[in-house]
């Protein structure tokens, strides 16, 4: 678009979920701390109490709903919270005048520093717990002056964490613009599955801007204060937008087939059991990723084995015989979960995905013995993530058949899907041959072509680097494709780019027949898959 | 008229006195009225042993002998329960077989 220079201020950035958004701009706070002072030492005292006490609750409310390690960790943070000696130097030094947040910090940094200290491993991985604690009384004491956004508006801000993108009303609209992120953040992924405009590194943004911003999240760009033509130009360009979104989904209800007459398998990602409901199941081909780690995201802390099952059940029963392809737990790099996932300085080449279900039997056998119990209730096939080496693939098929065992001794109703791996790591999509033995192979390729291309998905200055279109990562999709091919292994490709119509194209010409998409993508990538010629 | 105590045990738990068993030993602790401290040496320094806060700091690991003390009602039987419930390792299998049972 080209505007009038007296329009306002315009600013660029990446789309990184298409749409069309006009609202009131709200501040997302950033994630340093905004506490704010009270009035009198005698309030901040009772600020920090009225915190401590919150904090306490919270955690009360989560160990009703958990069991096992979990609990056993919300207890000891309760006890932990409850206990004098650790709130008694930070109150008194709020009633000597201190600010509440400043004297909580200084006083769990002593415990903190003393358990950083210690010469035991067990007794020094319990910073992270004074970490912990120390972070949940900060975020009562600082949300307390915080407001939630109004419907319709358009959050602008660094970034914005999952949590806060789920808090948010979005059923009036509105739209996300951040002057960092990234398109392949975990947010930006809820983004395009919810239809939520988004986009990111807009680089710096007025804050004192309080007016109606336009946020053209098809082109990727911010404009402050617009009037007149500019405006009319926004309007067209949204409204030919929901046009072709419209035409688009004309395709959604029919097969897809490419120009050529090459039939393309569609099936679609989810993120969560509820995301089904809003899904005629005769529109695609069946679940081609779902992901288990919203289910350990939640509140009641990691979920049990009676939860998994329901969840998996629900699932299946909906796709009514079409294969559903669930994920086992795949935690760590962004996707952090409390009491589950360690602190890494570089978590995206540390203990996530199968690494860590390997590392944590206890919590990896769970989810198996649910797995194992809801494939008796339809098309169930099982993928692990993150696999670098055949043996993490055959240790997991190795924990499914125990548990099967298991279950089989004890006369639960269980059945044994097909297990295969995610090809994400550039081991597997250069050395396939070496996984011969998985029932199938899903390309995972927002990993891949980060690891590939050394080019993380959350940062927003390398985001041009970050292209699943490179060469190099093409050949290697290519390479997986034909090697499935030639040895009887189904290949499918489950990340963003099977929903990017730029995309679609050469992934169909790397040989790939199968793609799972974001439900809001299935229309448009339909579309893409038949306008295009294999 | 106060009763005082005084008892050493040494801990053979796996890890120690760790998280769940510094809460299961603090709790116990703050069952009795009296006045109950631990030390990992006779001359101390003593701590408030129904403070988790302090029981954690004091970091102890597989075989170090615990010192006890107390005074005030019940400070014999406050003693007592806590060396029996160090004897028996916190009421915890070893690490391996908590795994096991929980998966």
């Amino acid at each position: 678009m080209v505007l009038p220079a007296e329009s306002g201020l315009t600013f660029r950035g990446i789309a990184a979920s298409a749409g069309y958004a006009q609202g009131r701009v709200f501040r997302l706070e950033t994630r340093v701390s905004r506490y704010e002072r009270k009035a009198s030492p005698a309030l901040e005292v009772a600020a920090l109490e009225t915190a401590i006490e919150t904090a306490s609750g919270r955690l009360a409310d989560l160990a009703s709903h958990s069991s096992g390690d979990a609990a056993d960790m919300l207890e000891f943070q309760i006890a932990m919270l409850g206990d004098s000696s650790l709130s008694g130097p930070a109150l008194d030094a709020v009633a000597a005048g201190k600010a509440a947040d400043e004297a909580w910090s200084a006083a769990l940094q002593a415990e903190i520093s003393g358990y950083e200290a210690a010469e035991d491993e067990y007794f020094r991985a319990r910073a992270a717990d004074l970490k912990d604690i120390r972070q949940q009384v900060l975020d009562v004491l600082v949300s307390a002056g915080s407001r939630d956004a109004p419907a319709g508006a358009i959050l602008v801000g660094d970034d914005i964490a999952p949590t806060r993108f789920l808090a948010t009303d979005w059923s009036q609209g509105g739209g996300i613009a951040l002057t960092a992120g990234s398109s392949a953040s975990h947010v930006a992924m809820l983004a395009r599955s919810r239809g939520v405009p988004m986009v990111v590194g807009l680089g710096p943004v007025p804050v004192d801007f309080d007016g109606v911003a336009l946020l053209d999240a098809e082109h990727g760009s911010l404009l402050l204060g617009a009037e007149g033509e500019a405006v009319e130009l926004f309007r067209t360009s949204a409204d030919a937008f929901l046009a072709s979104r419209r035409s688009a989904q004309a395709h959604l209800h029919k097969p897809a087939v490419t120009a050529d007459g090459t039939p393309v398998t569609m099936l679609v990602n989810v993120a969560d059991p509820q995301d089904v409901d809003a899904i005629d199941i005769a529109t695609c081909d069946g679940v081609g990723l779902m992901r288990t780690e919203f289910l350990f995201g939640k509140a009641s802390g990691l979920p049990d084995e009676e939860n998994q099952y329901r969840a998996y059940r629900r699932v299946l029963e909906w796709a009514a015989g079409k294969p559903v392809t669930i994920r086992t737990v795949d935690a760590g790099g962004d996707k952090p979960v409390a009491g589950f996932t360690v602190e890494e300085t570089n978590p995206f080449l540390g203990l996530r995905g199968i690494r860590l279900a390997l590392a944590r039997p206890d919590v990896f056998r769970i989810q198996i013995r649910a797995l194992l119990r809801a494939a008796v209730h339809g098309n169930l096939k099982v993928m692990f993530p993150m696999v670098a080496v055949a043996d993490e693939y055959q240790r997991a098929r190795a924990m499914f058949a125990e548990e099967a065992a298991r279950l089989g001794d004890s006369g639960v109703a269980s059945a044994m899907p097909p297990l295969g791996i995610m090809v994400e790591v550039p081991s597997v999509a250069v050395a396939p041959e070496l996984f011969a033995d998985a029932a199938f192979f899903s390309i995972g390729s927002n990993d891949l072509t980060q690891y590939v291309m050394a080019a993380a998905r959350d940062n927003a200055s390398v985001a041009a680097l970050n292209a699943v279109t490179n060469p190099a990562v093409l050949r290697l999709i290519a390479a997986v494709a034909r090697f499935g091919r030639d040895n009887g292994i189904p290949v499918s490709l489950c990340g963003d780019a099977a929903g990017d119509p730029v995309a679609i194209p050469h992934l169909l010409k790397a040989g790939l027949r199968d793609l799972s998409v974001v439900p809001a993508q299935l229309a448009s990538a339909k579309a893409a898959v038949a306008a295009a010629r294999v | 008229m106060s009763a005082t105590a005084s008892a050493k045990v040494e801990i053979t738990h796996a890890v120690g006195l760790h998280a769940r068993p510094s809460v299961k030993f603090t709790k116990l602790a703050k069952t009795f009225p009296a006045a109950v401290e631990m030390a990992l040496a006779e001359a101390g320094p003593w701590i408030d042993a129904k403070s988790i806060v302090k029981v954690m700091a004091a970091k102890a690991p597989k075989g170090t002998t615990l010192y006890l003390r107390a005074e005030g009602d019940g400070a014999i039987e406050a003693v007592e329960a806590l060396v029996a419930l160090v004897t028996r390792d916190f009421d915890e299998a070893g690490e391996g077989e908590a795994h096991v049972r929980s998966a």
